[in-house]
């Protein structure tokens, strides 16, 4: 198991070096190649030949690619200077470097948006998974009655709309026209944990609603297989009540295989956070992100890229131990 | 609920039993009024070919049909003086895992694959003994596994069914079975999916049992073997019917059906010497959507003609005493055919 | 030179096991740990034994479907142990394989009259009449409706195709086929008859079987040698009767002594004569020292721990009857009834 452990980990670390190397390359030599020049990014068009080559020589740009590369990922690990001449700048690790456009350096200001793209995320998964399952399971008990009907044609419908028409639907109807709801917003959850709920709720439900269809198809088709196992039939034989061989035996059964498919869809979420946080206005990492492309800010974008590709190697670290765990098939080989 | 037998009805008795599932095909006549008796300490074998019924008959005695929409249940299913196919769910549930118990026929598919092989046998202790501990349960568990010769039972307990070999995992299904010493226990194939040697000793282990708690057995097979070494009684069944039943003796001795007739010339046996020739029943087991016209077997029956038309287009009853037999044939044809055209070849 | 028609020695076959990111090799499966076998032109060689044992194998490896880790492979003289592609082709001809499984061994999407007339187009055979019509000929001869050749296996029992898979093997008129538990997963009736078509096209064909079966029963009706297969070594070969009347290795004798007899009379004498095996076969990754039946052997001496028992011919038995064992079971303790009754009027 340990060793299962420390090997997904290496894994997981070198996967994220990869990513870093892709990431960087893309976004600084690529540029640098073409002549486009990141200097003249950060200071802009006008700035005189002197300050930018401060700039050049303080960001470090006039070093080799691999040199570069190298200094990046030593300031992400422990910190680096920015230095030119006796212009020093410290730039605790990890570090990410400064924005073009703020001078702000990423690190915290990334940070300082997670908590609103978490929120986000966080809030719909617990929805989406309550409402799918449950959902799913219902359907299967009483299959082919209006309710199973309605369920699938309800989840089907939620499959294939895309979330800019729901959400923009969802909040024309709940916020515009009915005026149940203020507007979507972000209210830190210590600050004021009422608004942090309602400004946050329907893009919960819509987004819920998106991905509880999956899952209810998903928790539908498995639950229906699953009554069908050997397994179950035992469980009846030993005389369980029905409510513990479906909402034991079954249930476990059915979950199982979920967690990797919530997980692959919950790193989409926090990756895909551009496109929600874009249709509810809230101002998170994806708004960040599309700021930065907008504005041609390479840090940011970088960093941006970087930590989504974290989000999705970390929780597919998580969900693959989980699933060690829970299903002993795998753990115990 | 342990109402004593003081009647006249046998332990077990099975009247009339229909089973029939709708299905989009049409419907499956699963079983057709089959009637049989088990007495305690007694064992009735089963044999028929796969899709025969055997399995469909089992699970209503346990009443493992009602989960099912499709399924339509007929008929009196008489355990210890109680009626099973018109008791509530709940009912019968009690009696489930409790007085009456059941093996399946492939123990890894039949073991949960994410609960230990313990907790399993822990949950049914406990369903049937409210406000036993769960300490309690564990060391009864434990005892079972013992007794059903699993080596090492403390530690077989956290162990989970795929990491349990093929017999062990069986010897394990037993001792959930067992665990609330059911006085009737159906075993269906229990012993198919395994190996001859592991077999003897399964088969070793359930007669065991039998002597020591005075159960009745049921056991459900399609090896004549496995019937001959086990059963008092034995059904013999095809197309969803009882088509011969009898004493053991009298229907291995004196098989009066054709089919069994044909089984027995199926199968190459270790006690005779090597014929030359197998002789098989010719064609295939019929759909039970479709079942021939008269006698179901008749399209596979070398002898369907020897009685005018009647094979044809009427259906055989089940008749006789102890010995009851499903064919047009008369008596002693059926002896004569059996002796001088049968026996010879097997 | 010899009227052997295929020929295996010192036949190894290790499944590597590996773990972790380098797949590092950690140890290997000996599925097939050093047999000796000859099969005889037109006679049928029964392999028999506990699942797990090597059985299949051992046919992959007489079909070289697989590549031996060690040893030798020579059909009709010819070596053929690691021959490629090339050297291949006329084999795959003269040896065919019938597998245990009528559903998963026929392709779902293909017709039956593609599925037979494959290995013909794939050879190049001349079909004078047409490859429909050799197929349809093919169809005729396992007792097939001819008309079915556009059918898809799925229209067909479970006996029926079975006979596909067996007209599949036939098409290339092979000298040898290996049939791996051909009527393990059909009904007693329906097994019976494919056996019976067996034994048929064994004797207008000319063919040679090796069977393969873990019904002791079965195999005994059709073969006319038998060897017993225990973790990946033959233990004990000899012509049927022979081994059946005389069986010498213990794991033989409660091999036999396990079948269950179809007669309620000899219910009591069967089981009182029964040598009931207790435990399981160990693990093919890390078999006994020794001989390795010798953790569930009755008649277990120190001397089974260290050396490891030949497979050898014994004094009172003929010489085409081997056993490998320090103590074989005498006549006396057979006899005395540590079997099953031996054939009886
Ligand atoms: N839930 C179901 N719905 C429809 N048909 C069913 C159902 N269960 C069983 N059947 C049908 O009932 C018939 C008898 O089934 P059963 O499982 O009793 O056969 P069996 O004799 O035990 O065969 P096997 O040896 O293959 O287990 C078969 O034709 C089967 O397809
Ligand atoms: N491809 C493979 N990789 C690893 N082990 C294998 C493989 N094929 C077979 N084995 C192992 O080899 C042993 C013998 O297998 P097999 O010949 O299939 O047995 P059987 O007698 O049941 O036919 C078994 O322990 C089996 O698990
Ligand atoms: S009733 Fe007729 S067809 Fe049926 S078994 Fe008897 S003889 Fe054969
Ligand atoms: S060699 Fe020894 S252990 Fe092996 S079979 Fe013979 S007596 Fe038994
Ligand atoms: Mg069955
Ligand atoms: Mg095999």
């Amino acid at each position: 198991m340990l060793s299962y452990l420390i090997r997904r980990i290496v894994n997981a670390v070198i996967t994220l070096l990869v990513v870093t190397m892709v990431t960087f390359g893309i976004f600084f030599a690529v540029p640098t190649i073409t002549g486009s020049d990141p200097a003249l990014l950060y200071i802009g068009k006008t700035a005189d030949q002197a300050s930018l080559d401060g700039i050049r020589t303080k960001l470090g740009l006039d070093d080799p690619i691999p040199v570069q590369y190298g200094k990046f990922i030593k300031g992400l690990v422990a910190g680096r200077d920015y230095a030119s001449g006796n212009d020093v700048t410290h730039c605790d690790a990890p570090c990410l470097g400064y924005s073009f456009k703020t001078e702000q350096e990423v690190t915290p200001l990334l940070l300082s948006d997670i908590p609103v793209t978490l929120s986000l995320a966080l809030g719909a998964a617990v929805l989406w998974v309550l409402i799918g399952v449950a959902t799913g399971v219902l359907s299967a008990l009483r299959r082919g009655s209006f309710l199973d009907r309605a369920a699938m044609t309800g989840a089907l419908a939620g499959v294939s709309l895309p979330i800019y028409f729901t959400g923009q639907l969802a909040l024309l109807i709940f916020i515009h026209w009915l005026g149940w709801l203020p507007d979507t917003a972000y209210t830190p959850f210590l600050e004021n944990p009422a608004s942090w709920f309602t400004g946050l709720i329907l893009p919960w439900v819509t987004l819920a609603f998106l991905f509880a269809a999956t899952y209810a198809r998903l928790t539908r088709a498995n639950m229906l297989e699953t009554l069908n196992e050997d397994y179950i039939r035992t469980a009846r034989s030993k005389g369980l009540t029905e409510r513990t061989v479906i909402g034991k035996h079954g249930l476990r059964a059915v979950l199982t295989p979920l967690v990797t498919i919530f997980g692959l869809d919950f790193g989409t979420l926090l990756a895909g956070a551009i496109l929600t946080e874009q249709v509810f206005n809230l101002r998170g990492l994806g708004y960040q992100a599309l700021t930065a492309i907008r504005q041609n800010d390479l840090p940011v974008i970088l960093g941006v890229t970087l930590l989504a590709a974290i989000f999705i190697v970390v929780i597919n670290l998580i969900v693959d131990l989980l699933y060690s765990v829970i299903d002993p098939r795998v753990r115990l080989g | 609920m342990s109402s004593t037998t003081t009647g006249t009805r046998p332990f077990l008795e099975v009247k009339d039993l229909t089973v029939r599932f709708e299905t989009d095909d049409g419907i499956v006549q699963a079983v057709s009024n089959s009637s049989f008796a088990v007495e305690r300490g007694k064992t009735l074998g089963i044999v028929g070919e796969s899709g025969s019924g055997k399995s469909v008959t089992s699970l209503a005695v346990l009443g493992l049909h009602r989960t099912r929409s499709n399924a339509k249940v007929a008929g009196e299913i008489w355990l210890d003086d109680q009626e099973l196919v018109t008791a509530t769910d709940e009912d019968v549930r009690k009696l489930r895992g409790g007085k009456m118990a059941m093996i399946f026929q492939d123990p890894l598919s039949a073991m949960h694959p994410y609960y230990t092989v313990g907790a399993q046998i822990v949950e049914g202790y406990r369903v049937h003994h409210k406000g036993v501990s769960k300490k309690e349960a564990r060391t009864r568990t434990i005892d079972m596994l013992a007794r059903v010769g699993i080596p090492q039972p403390e530690k077989r307990f956290n162990e989970y069914g795929h990491q349990f070999s093929g017999g062990m995992r069986q010897r394990a299904m037993i001792a959930m079975a067992l665990v609330n010493d059911p006085q009737l226990l159906i075993a269906d194939e229990p012993t198919t999916a395994l190996d001859v040697t592991v077999q003897a000793q399964i088969l070793d282990l359930i007669r065991d049992l039998q002597d020591e708690f005075g159960s009745a057995v049921i056991m459900i097979t399609h090896d004549l073997g496995v019937v001959a070494e086990l059963a008092d009684d034995v059904l013999v069944m095809y197309g969803g019917k009882i088509i011969e039943r009898g004493p053991a003796a009298d229907v291995f001795h004196e098989p009066q059906h054709p089919y069994t007739w044909g089984l027995l010339g199926s199968m190459p046996r270790l006690d005779r010497d090597v014929r030359d020739r197998l002789t098989p029943v010719k064609g295939t087991p019929p759909s039970l959507i479709n079942l021939p016209d008269g006698c179901a077997f008749h399209p596979r029956c070398p002898y369907a003609g020897r009685n005018g038309n009647r094979s044809f287009t009427e259906v055989p009853e089940l008749r006789g005493g102890v010995h009851a037999v499903a064919c047009h044939l008369p008596a002693e044809e059926k002896r004569r055919i059996f002796h001088e055209e049968v026996a010879p070849n097997l | 030179m010899t009227d052997n028609l295929l020929e295996v020695s010192g036949l190894k076959m290790h499944f590597p096991i590996t773990k972790g990111v380098f797949k590092r090799k950690v140890g290997a499966v000996r599925a097939v740990d050093g047999i000796d076998l000859a099969v005889k032109k037109g006679e049928t060689l029964g392999l028999v034994g506990e699942s797990g044992c090597g059985k299949s194998t051992t046919g992959r490896l007489m079909t070289r479907i697989l590549e031996p880790t060690e040893g030798k492979v020579l059909f009709d003289g010819r070596d053929v142990s690691h021959v490629g592609q090339a050297g291949l082709r006329p084999l795959r001809r003269d040896v065919q394989m019938i597998f245990q499984d009528p559903y998963s061994s026929l392709n779902p999407r293909h017709t039956v009259g593609s599925i037979i007339s494959a290995p013909l187009q794939i050879q190049n055979i001349p079909t004078p009449n047409g490859l429909k019509s050799a197929v349809q000929d093919l169809l005729k001869l396992v007792g097939l409706n001819p008309e079915h050749y556009n059918r898809y296996p799925h229209e067909f029992s479970g006996g029926q195709r079975q006979r596909i898979g067996i007209a599949r093997a036939l098409a290339l008129r092979p000298k040898l086929i290996v049939a791996d538990e051909p009527v393990s997963a059909l009904d007693v009736s329906i097994q019976a008859q494919v056996v019976n078509l067996l034994d048929d096209l064994q004797r207008e064909f000319d063919l040679t079987y090796v069977f393969i079966a873990h019904d002791l029963s079965v195999v005994r009706h059709i073969s006319d040698r038998v060897a017993v297969m225990y973790l990946g070594r033959v233990v004990e070969i000899a012509d049927r009767e022979q081994l059946y009347k005389n069986p010498r290795h213990p794991y033989t004798v409660a091999l036999m002594s396990a079948v269950p007899v179809p007669d309620p009379a000899r219910r009591e004498r069967a089981q009182r004569n029964r040598v009931l095996l207790t435990g399981d076969v160990p693990s093919p990754i890390n078999p006994p020292s020794g001989c390795r039946f010798r953790t569930r052997c009755w008649k277990a001496q120190d001397i089974c721990a260290t050396e490891d028992p030949a497979l050898i011919p014994r004094l009172e038995d003929p010489a085409s009857h081997q056993t490998a064992c320090h103590f074989p079971v005498t006549e006396d303790e057979v006899v005395a009834g540590r079997r099953p009754a031996g054939a009886q009027a």
